[in-house]
């Protein structure tokens, strides 16, 4: 069986992995004549194997409303070419650097605003814009210190960044483990294809963290902020805290005292220089945000405030990622360091401007529709796996809160071989890198693949049935 | 370590071992109902005096019968110091601390847990008990096992210690107090707040006084066996009297349950935690399970019957409540 008879469908997508059937593409045939060379059941036998390993490592998120599960992981990789790599990383790290030099700006002196580049209204709209952070200088001036963006491809191969994720992207424990089974799974194939490592990311990130300690500190100390171990994500919290050997805490671990932020530990009260938090800025700390919060720290952000505790990412950074915003992406690009996007847009429709809202009205079956501060696939419309009851529900959702929604055109997202049942077939794919922003901006080659199981679809996320593939960026 | 991770590891083992002597209690109850049938109300309610929670007992169930007391002890998950509510906090603590204690010892928590539920429910005869408190205690040891087995010598362990430690100290204390109240011939032993009820029943009770007047054999030998103590107690002692069975669940120096096996125990994780030597404090809690320690290791049993075994009791439960007060806000509550 294997590749034998695999169709790729070139022309109305595009294939990862083969330019044409049994023509594997420049960098994938050793990969594909190394599982063309199994014995018969080899590969669903190692498949059945990573899943045993990934399930006794308790590699698991939880659902609104469901329990724990594993997170569906298919032993295929996704390949990525050295020359595609470096065209990527230059382009996200071009991006990072202009929307770090945005936040700045708008919570500065909003000067983008006054030359009329990006307009007020939208930018005091956005759900997460935070006026209380208005005039912060955060430490060495970073804002948006770890960030994951979603790029997908057309049916041409061209990358587009999809959107943005300034907040508290998750997934990177899975890239981590994911390579970890992975190399274990295909050892003779990884060998020979000269893989770039990503396992040095905790390394990488405590870096970044410790960078923006106060100069004073020579020794800092950094903490992850879990909201605790009912979020979907705490699992990598824990991860993350683990692999860099830091302390794993919740807001009642936390409390400020004698003006700085300290944590009760079994040898008193210990002082915290970074804190990498995985909590939403609502819930960081009663006093500065959302006051009926129970969940955060009170005076948390004043210590910040006062330079004696530093924040990752920092509190307002939100503002860049909202979907309104994410249109003019390669406008602030051009505005703060006078080049054109390396990685463009997706062409993207704001519900706000009259002409576009006309036609996206008009247009509700073609497009994909998303909530302006929406995350994980919840609030959006796929327009041609759409209902027309799930169409007038939107158009009405839409002209009662334009601000609230943007569309883009559906995308044929591009696929990779994937083992379905006892067959490989096409599944659709998109690609989250992770960049940190420390001393320079660093980009982990790969990151999370994110593949649609349910044939045809077009949503990744692993709360709407999404699972994901390691990612492997050769070389040379 | 972090306040809230030692306090959860602290609660996840002490609770554990509570719903185990809890278990103990059970067992010795039943087997004395099962060996006289004259096993009675007072014998049952003595088990709910063993608990420190009379008032809440009565007020819920008012007569103690065995089928009452039982269902109190294992299923009532309003009483907080019921088995099913030990067990399930326990749990809940170690749920809380997956990522510091070993898988071992959480897939063991779980177990324990579902066993328990499953055996929750109503209409379940106190005969069909035996076999459930024999499972109770199996689990609890389980749990012993695996954390000693599988989790590091750091903190961790060692408020995983102090917990089980502390707890069963003072629950071994107890089983004797209560036991000993009950079995001894001579009514003016000592045990002030029950003197009238001892005076007026002590002789109508069989179970706790043989036909000749010494000591009921039958019955020390059954609170020996909860305590899992009879057949090291028979290689040390081979006669039966109060004095020799306090001796040995007070102050022997090997047997594992005895109270000044707990306490030295104890007193060695606290100073592993702190890294003060033994023989010197650099806090209360130290200084007060210290003292303690010093106690028990000179004691006589001959001093401490002289003075009332209740009374001896009695102090050292306080002082056990004490060092545990201490502890906690020394490294939990500040």
């Amino acid at each position: 069986m294997k590749f034998h008879g695999y169709d790729p469908q070139n022309g109305p997508f595009f294939d990862e992995i083969f330019e044409a059937p049994d023509s594997p593409r420049p960098g994938c045939s050793r990969l594909v004549n190394g599982i063309n060379g199994l014995p018969d059941g080899e590969l669903f036998g190692r498949q059945a194997a990573a899943e045993r390993a990934l399930l006794s490592m308790g590699i698991t998120f939880t659902l609104k409303g469901e329990g724990e599960r594993i997170f569906p992981f298919d032993i295929i990789p996704r390949i990525i070419s050295a020359k595609e790599w470096e065209r990527l990383e230059r382009g996200l790290k071009q991006r990072i650097e202009a929307l770090n030099l945005f936040i700045a700006d708008v919570y500065g002196d909003k000067k983008i605003i006054k030359d009329g580049v990006v307009p007020a209204e939208l930018v005091k709209t956005c759900a997460d814009y935070r006026p209380q952070c208005d005039g912060v200088k955060p430490p060495r001036g970073i804002w948006c210190h770890i960030t994951g963006s979603d790029l997908v491809r057309d049916k041409n191969g061209e990358f587009y960044v999809l959107e943005d994720n300034l907040r508290c992207p998750s997934g990177v424990s899975y890239v981590l483990e994911n390579r970890q089974v992975l190399k274990r799974t295909f050892p003779k194939i990884f060998e020979s294809l000269r893989v770039r490592p990503v396992d040095d990311y905790p390394l990488r990130l405590l870096e970044t963290l410790r960078h923006l300690a106060p100069d004073a500190v020579s020794d800092p100390r950094v903490v992850v902020l879990t909201p605790g171990r009912y979020n979907s994500a705490y699992y990598e919290h824990a991860f993350l805290a683990q692999q860099m050997g830091v302390e794993l805490v919740e807001p009642l671990d936390l409390v400020v005292r004698d003006g700085f932020l300290q944590m009760r530990t079994t040898a008193g009260l210990q002082r915290i220089d970074v804190v990498y938090r995985r909590v939403s800025d609502d819930f960081i700390d009663p006093l500065a945000f959302r006051p009926d919060s129970l969940l955060g720290v009170p005076g948390m952000y004043e210590v910040y405030l006062k330079g004696r505790v530093a924040l990752a990412n920092a509190p307002g950074t939100g503002v860049a990622d909202d979907k309104a915003i994410y249109r003019y992406v390669e406008r602030i690009i051009k505005y703060y360091l006078d080049e054109d996007a390396i990685i463009p847009n997706v062409p993207t429709y704001l519900c706000t401007q009259q002409d576009d809202r006309g036609y996206v009205l008009g247009h509700l079956a073609e497009l994909v529709v998303k909530a302006t501060d929406g995350a994980g696939g919840y609030g959006m419309l796929v327009g041609p796996h759409s209902t027309a009851a799930e169409r007038v529900d939107f158009a009405e959702r839409i002209k009662k809160n334009p601000r609230g929604y943007i569309a883009q055109p559906t995308l044929s997202l591009s696929r990779v071989p994937t083992i379905v049942g006892d067959k490989i077939e096409g599944r659709h794919v998109d690609l989250r890198p992770y960049v940190l922003y420390g001393k320079d901006i660093q980009v982990s080659p790969g990151g999370l693949t994110r593949v649609a199981l349910k044939k045809g679809s077009l949503v990744v996320n692993s709360s709407q049935g999404g699972g994901s593939k390691d990612t492997w960026v050769l070389a040379s | 370590m972090l306040s809230r991770v030692a306090d959860a590891i602290y609660w996840a083992s002490r609770y554990v071992e509570r719903a185990e002597n809890v278990a103990r209690f059970i067992d010795v109850s039943l087997n004395l109902m099962l060996e006289s049938s004259a096993h009675g109300e007072r014998d049952w309610l003595s088990l709910v005096q063993t608990t420190g929670d009379q008032e809440f007992f009565e007020k819920k169930y008012g007569k103690a019968t065995a089928q009452s007391v039982t269902q109190f002890l294992t299923f009532d998950d309003e009483y907080s110091s019921s088995i099913l509510s030990s067990v399930s906090r326990a749990r809940e603590n170690a749920r809380s601390v997956r990522d510091i204690i070993s898988r071992e010892m959480w897939q063991e928590l779980n177990e324990f847990y579902l066993m328990v539920l499953q055996t929750a429910r109503p209409g379940v005869q106190p005969e069909d008990l035996i076999d459930f408190c024999a499972r109770v205690k199996r689990a609890g040891i389980y749990f012993e096992g695996v954390t000693n087995a599988t989790l590091s010598r750091g903190e961790a362990f060692h408020f995983a210690n102090l917990g089980r430690m502390l707890e069963r100290a003072d629950k071994t204390s107890r089983i004797l107090d209560v036991k000993y109240f009950l079995l001894s011939p001579a009514p003016s032993h000592g045990v002030m707040q029950l003197q009238s009820q001892s005076q007026s029943q002590s002789s109508q009770s069989p179970s706790s006084q043989s036909q000749n007047g010494n000591t009921d054999e039958v019955g020390w030998t059954t609170l020996l066996n909860s305590a899992s103590a009879l057949q090291m107690y028979r290689q040390i002692w081979h006669v039966t009297t109060p004095a020799t069975v306090s001796a040995f669940l007070l102050l022997d120096r090997d047997f594992p349950r005895s109270i000044l096996a707990c306490v030295r125990s104890a007193q060695e994780s606290l100073h592993a935690i702190s890294g003060a030597p033994l023989g010197s404090f650099e806090n209360e809690s130290e200084r007060l399970l210290g003292r303690l320690r010093s106690e028990l290791d000179y004691a006589k049993i001959e001093e401490i019957m002289e003075q009332g075994l209740h009374q001896y009791i009695d102090e050292l439960q306080g002082q056990l409540n004490s060092a545990s007060t201490a502890l906690q806000s020394q490294f939990f509550e500040f």
